[in-house]
């Protein structure tokens, strides 16, 4: 690293110095072009196929055959698109409102510096090492009205038929879901909060103001950003529950988690109707962008500027 | 100045390095694979015949160095999907494991897998080692494309003798007898029945023995010829209604649509006494003479065919199930890889070793005049029941969601799950299949 640095910095002194103009450019556009080749390659280029594959008919195997808006027509006249997306509206939904408090306040008591809190802390993002697979299996286990907790413990409440009412199984998804995700918002927040300068808190009480006001007036306020990039990959995130969901419950029972993008593989690869996963997919893309972009302006114009005086 | 073309310059470069290791990223696939083209490669699943296969090929390989096989296992779902997706791609095994029916049909019309017809003549003692009956499975409009690779597997009516005497019960004869039992377990504290809903094809099972004990076997024979409306068949129908009226009664254990069956949990409720009965392939016979190895010696494992329906058209001895498991050859293998493959199913598949290997796991290999080898093995009673329910039957329906394509398959079981769910009706369930015919 040092020797980088110090080449670099021979360098520039040998070269002029770049004019204040240059600086106001900022870095080359060349630089992108890296970024831009594999994106192309690996974004939009796939993309693309997905979007001509939507008017086709193909069961994966034989040829290929344009048919128009067939697919699109099958799709969306098909109750069940419907349904999948309703079930990944509400989980979206539930989701985020169990999730946001959750890592909100998790976050801003890990992010003090005592030692108990950091013991704390390493319990909480325990589940944030474990694979989606492993934690939906697990879940299975525990939940099972047979052979699982409930019954296991003798705790009559717990052996419910968790996973097998349709009433009952989109929040426990939900749950499961906010297991494994709140630790990942958890830290986030931990950074953002790491982040406040202490100068205020300082302030704060000199005025005279408690912990909950402080709370309210300068931490909330400071996380804005914060929050909005924690928000953003909550909900645009629920759009790609998957491998949780397919494990733990396969979409059942009947359609009650059938997720959009569950619907889609199913539909693909159950069903072998690849021109409507397909069309599916093309929809799953445009409402994930939508609600990036929906989400970025929430943040405003200036969200990429430093909240921090003087910085 | 000269900086920035020296840059443009590098870009340039990096950017056509970046392009050529891609490039040589997207070759290397094939010629990867190319590397290990002399030999075979076969997939099979994981559960029961999973050591048997191993024990086979691994002997297989020792004894023919020159042309050995690969062998890979997967779990039943996921296989489904993976190797289709294979295949599609031209990647797939040498060997394609199958349940012939539709999905082999599919394979068929890609013309993804050879046809085995000239085989078969040329090696006449591998077309009469098989029951006739069974290789019929591998044939589509007339040319063998697969060929049985391990056991009959009809669906059985498992019970358990010890829950079964507490109440001073016998096995149900008559749909009347079954439905009268359902109360008196509940009342002890039993589950009637135990299912692995989540799985959705083990309430198949259901549907289609009660479809032939009512109406007979043609009843699916038409529906999978594609005759329309053939779903709306009275039969049919009364089937569903059937099915609900069970699940009303309670019939069904707590929790059964969250039950999986790939995890062998749906058994494991029959033999910790928790559930009386289940209605499930010979194969789960094999898994639980490994997990619950006591209860299977001690005989408190019973079975029984499925009960005949007052008024029912269909022989109380038709049976439901998979008349084998099948091997294709996949036509984009080497030639090299096709005569690996070919040449182990002539001699390295049922030879005394394999079939032997094959009884000693707890199945009845598909393979005729092995009667005095099941009647030796420890799981004779078993064993020769199933032979002689297969080899007796008038009519072997293959299971529906493998006999019909893909695409009607997938709804059938879906709709089917709503039926279990009482989400939608008989009715409803027909005119939805309806709409799928010829699909």
């Amino acid at each position: 690293m040092s020797t980088i640095t110090a080449t670099t910095r021979e360098q520039t002194s040998r070269r002029e110095q770049p004019s204040r103009r240059t600086l106001e450019k900022g870095p080359s556009g060349w630089l992108a072009v890296p970024a831009l080749a594999f994106f192309t390659l690996f974004a939009i280029l796939p993309l693309l196929g997905v979007l001509f594959l939507s008017f086709t008919r193909w069961d994966g195997l034989g040829e290929i055959k344009l048919d128009g808006l067939s697919s699109w027509q099958t799709v969306l006249a098909d109750p069940v698109t419907g349904n999948a997306l309703l079930v990944t509206a509400k989980i979206m939904f539930f989701s985020f409102i169990v999730q946001a408090p959750i890592s909100l306040l998790l976050g801003v008591f890990t992010a003090a510096s005592q030692k108990y809190r950091a013991a704390l802390a390493v319990l909480y993002f325990v589940p944030l090492l474990l694979s989606s697979a492993a934690v939906a299996i697990a879940f299975k286990a525990l939940l099972d009205p047979n052979f699982g907790l409930g019954p296991g413990l003798g705790l009559p409440f717990l052996a419910q038929d968790w996973l097998g009412n349709s009433d009952l199984v989109l929040f426990v998804v939900v749950f499961v879901i906010a297991w494994q995700f709140v630790p990942f918002h958890t830290l986030i927040y931990q950074g953002g909060v790491r982040q406040i300068p202490t100068s205020l808190y300082e302030a704060a009480q000199i005025d005279g103001a408690g912990r909950v006001q402080q709370f309210f007036n300068i931490t909330l306020p400071q996380l804005k950003y914060t929050i909005i990039t924690s928000s953003t990959l909550m909900v645009v995130g629920s759009l790609a529950y998957f491998d949780l969901v397919f494990v733990l419950t396969a979409g059942g029972p009947g359609y009650s988690t059938r997720l959009l993008p569950l619907h889609m593989y199913l539909t693909g690869f159950k069903a072998n109707d690849m021109g409507a996963a397909s069309a599916l997919g093309v929809i799953l893309v445009v409402i994930g962008l939508a609600l990036a972009l929906f989400l970025q302006r929430l943040g405003g114009k200036n969200r990429n500027a430093s909240q921090l005086e003087g910085a | 100045m000269n900086n920035l073309k020296l840059r443009t310059a590098g870009m340039a470069v990096s950017a056509a390095v970046l392009s050529i290791s891609l490039a040589a990223c997207g070759s290397s696939g094939p010629a990867g694979s190319g590397a290990s083209a002399d030999s075979a490669t076969m997939w099979g699943l994981t559960g029961g015949d999973q050591p048997v296969f191993q024990a086979s090929v691994d002997s297989w390989n020792k004894a023919h160095p020159d042309s050995s096989i690969k062998l890979d296992f997967f779990a039943n779902d996921a296989y489904k999907t993976k190797v289709r997706t294979a295949v599609g791609a031209g990647q797939g095994p040498t060997l394609v494991y199958g349940w012939g029916g539709g999905v082999l049909k599919s394979y068929v019309d890609a013309g993804q897998v050879d046809d085995l017809t000239g085989f078969l003549k040329e090696n006449p003692d591998v077309q009469s080692r098989y029951l006739p009956s069974i290789l019929e499975s591998g044939v589509i409009d007339g040319k063998t494309y697969a060929l049985p690779n391990n056991k009959v597997q009809p669906v059985v009516l498992y019970y358990n003798k010890e829950v079964f005497d507490k109440i001073g019960a016998e096995a149900p004869k008559t749909w009347d007898e079954l439905m009268a039992l359902v109360p008196k377990f509940k009342a002890a504290g039993v589950a009637p029945f135990s299912l692995g809903g989540q799985s959705k094809w083990p309430d198949l099972m259901w549907l289609e023995y009660l479809v032939d004990r009512i109406g007979g076997p043609e009843v699916f024979a038409k529906i999978a010829a594609n005759k329309p409306d053939a779903w709306s068949d009275p039969a049919v129908i009364e089937a569903l209604t059937k099915i609900q009226e069970l699940v009303d009664a309670g019939g069904f254990i707590n929790g059964f649509s969250s039950i999986a069956a790939d995890s062998n949990a749906d058994q494991a409720l029959l033999y910790t006494g928790k559930a009386a009965m289940i209605l499930q392939g010979s194969w789960i016979y094999q898994g639980m003479k490994k997990d619950a190895a006591d209860f299977v010696k001690s005989g408190k494992l019973g079975y029984t065919p499925f009960p005949t329906i007052e008024g029912g058209k269909g022989d109380p001895a038709n049976v439901v199930g998979n008349p084998s498991n099948f091997w294709s050859v996949s036509s984009k293998a080497t030639e090299e890889q096709k005569k690996t493959a070919l040449d182990y199913v002539k001699d390295g598949m049922f030879n005394d070793e394999n079939v032997k290997a094959l009884i000693d796991s707890g199945a009845v290999p598909v393979v005729t005049g092995i009667e005095d080898k099941l009647a030796a093995s420890p799981d004779k009673d078993f064993l020769t029941y199933v032979y002689g329910m297969a080899k007796d039957a008038p009519d072997f329906t293959l299971s529906w969601d493998q006999a019909l394509s893909p695409a009607q398959g997938d709804a059938m079981l879906a709709n089917l799950d709503q039926i279990f769910l009482k989400k939608i009706t008989p009715e409803q369930f027909a005119s939805t299949m309806n709409a799928t015919i010829g699909k």
